[in-house]
């Protein structure tokens, strides 16, 4: 009982930790020895799939164009999210409990069924091959992501600190901003990281909404490996890159990510 | 908390409202549209009624498509969620080693998806990958491929290596919702290891279980970049799950009708799931 208190997670991890350790391997691998047959490790360690991916601009500008959809993608999901949760939190009004399922019926959408109507939207309001163009259409997700966790968070804050603020002559807008956004701060931070998330680790939409000018990294790698095939090295170390980004933050958001995952319910 | 009823509430909602009816009520009309006409080319569009229904509902490729997805989706939750509970159940209470447990176990959760595929690809890759070397240097023929059970192996295992910590993690969030006291109780009774487990454990965690098999449920319905980065779909038709089938009839053959009233069947069987999804974390709300 004792022992297996401890093998089973440690299996587990060791079980999640393969693949990663093998792509980091291949990653620093040439392309010689990749094709050359099977080595548990790198015989000729060398470093040039890094240099190749930070100097050559179709790469690095792939990082670039992913890191700018996401990020506007971000602000606009929570900043239209706040006022949002904050109604379905704190008030009853004519058809609330629909608009809030209709919200979540857009989460749980494939995005397989929008990819081509939104391939025609965003070409016809000529926004096509932008940023601007995937980070919208993320929003489709991203905001109910958005409002059903901020909603969770901010029904944790009881209603008394509202009237409170009232009385003490505090109009709404300084409420919110001074008062009451600090109280939910982690749940903002929480909220922003998961819609970094979701848009970062989506693919089926950015590849379909750009061509070449703003061509997310995930497109350039699935060219990659579709086309040249054998250029293994790089495609791992441009997949390395891609999860360093989520194994920074994740520290700080360790207590939060049930939570998150379960859109605000736990 | 009680709400008080303020129907200017709906100023707040409104740019929400605004942006993704923009996002999600114009393409499905143009979904709608295009699943009861007909196109010979130049935007010239004839009403058809309900014949691409009927021919999707008919056709094979589509009950092929239907049942891979419904057995994926199920083989992946019988493995998923009694998995995930029980390395939930062993994972320390407290103390140091809980947030490094928790930051290692979300890692795969954090990776981009093509890139989920495209590392499973490399792992399993007959010839000099870690799986599919040592499968073959055991003795077993391992070749995904070409073998459509390789194929089915690869993919249920990269999902089960990619989603599993979803499901430790809400159940660990779950167990930690105990009170020390509720075990202290359960060993003055001298209860067992199991109706610890049955009566104390399993009752906490029947909320978040029931949100995670459901958020696995739809999420595995709707899956496409992993599969479709590690297989293609193949070999032949074997890992062609919904989305990559619709993805390929609308835009590989651009067959719009087809697509369209695939998309549409598509949509309302996740609607009936989300509204299974939100009757049950309502109910536990008003409770």
């Amino acid at each position: 009982m004792r022992l297996s208190r401890w093998l089973v997670p440690t299996l587990y991890i060791v079980f999640l930790l393969l693949p990663i350790y093998w792509l980091v391997n291949m990653s620093f691998k040439t392309t010689n020895e990749i094709l050359g047959g099977f080595s548990p490790w790198p015989k000729n360690f060398t470093i040039d799939s890094y240099v190749t991916i930070l100097t050559n601009p179709v790469w690095y500008n792939g990082y670039i164009s992913s890191i700018s959809y996401v990020l506007i993608n971000t602000v606009i999901s929570v900043s239209f999210a706040l006022p949002a949760a904050y109604a379905f939190s704190r008030y009853r009004f004519l058809g609330d409990k629909h608009l809030f399922f209709w919200l979540l019926t857009n989460r749980m959408a494939p995005p397989a069924v929008f990819a081509l109507p939104f391939y025609q939207l965003y070409s016809a309001i000529g926004l096509f091959d932008t940023p601007w163009a995937v980070a919208l259409a993320h929003c489709l997700f991203n905001i109910p992501l958005a409002v059903w966790i901020l909603e969770g968070f901010m029904s944790g804050v009881p209603k008394e600190i509202d009237e409170t603020a009232y009385i003490d002559g505090y109009s709404f807008p300084r409420f919110f901003v001074k008062i009451f956004m600090p109280l939910i701060a982690s749940g903002i931070g929480v909220t922003a990281f998961f819609c970094f998330m979701f848009s970062w680790v989506e693919l089926l939409l950015a590849k379909t909404l750009t061509s070449v000018a703003a061509k997310p990294i995930a497109a350039v790698m699935t060219r990659t490996a579709s086309t040249s095939g054998y250029e293994l090295g790089l495609l791992a170390a441009a997949g390395v890159l891609t999860i360093i980004p989520g194994a920074i933050v994740i520290y700080f958001v360790r207590n939060y990510i049930a939570k998150g995952f379960a859109l605000g319910r736990v | 908390m009680t709400k008080t009823w303020n129907n200017r509430a709906w100023f707040f909602v409104l740019p929400v409202l605004l942006l993704v009816a923009f996002n999600a009520i114009i393409p499905l009309m143009t979904v709608v549209n295009y699943s009861v006409q007909e196109t010979f080319g130049n935007n010239l569009f004839f009403f058809e009624g309900t014949k691409w229904y009927e021919a999707v509902l008919a056709s094979e490729r589509f009950h092929g498509a239907l049942l891979r997805q419904f057995m994926f989706t199920g083989i992946i939750l019988l493995i998923e969620v009694p998995l995930g509970v029980a390395i939930a159940l062993t994972m320390p209470r407290s103390g140091p080693w809980v947030s490094v447990c928790l930051v290692l176990m979300a890692l795969p959760l954090l990776i981009p998806w093509n890139v989920v595929g495209a590392m499973w690809n490399i792992m399993a890759l007959p010839d000099i990958g870690l799986l599919g070397y040592g499968l073959n240097k055991l003795g077993i023929p391992y070749n995904f491929t070409r073998q459509p059970f390789s194929a089915w192996f690869t993919v249920v295992l990269m999902d089960v290596w990619h989603w599993t910590s979803l499901v430790v993690l809400l159940a660990y969030a779950g167990l930690r919702s105990i009170p020390e006291a509720y075990y202290q109780a359960a060993k003055i009774d001298g209860a067992s290891r199991f109706s610890v487990f049955r009566f104390i454990q399993l009752p906490k965690m029947n909320r978040v279980l029931t949100i995670a098999v459901l958020l696995r449920f739809m999420d595995s319905f709707m899956i496409y970049t992993e599969p479709f980065v590690l297989t293609g779909g193949g070999p032949g038709n074997s890992t062609t799950f919904l989305s990559i089938d619709l993805v390929k009839a609308a835009l590989g053959e651009f067959n719009l009708g087809i697509a369209a009233a695939m998309s549409i069947i598509y949509f309302l069987m996740t609607l009936l799931v989300s509204w299974i999804f939100y009757t049950l974390m309502t109910r536990g709300e008003e409770q």
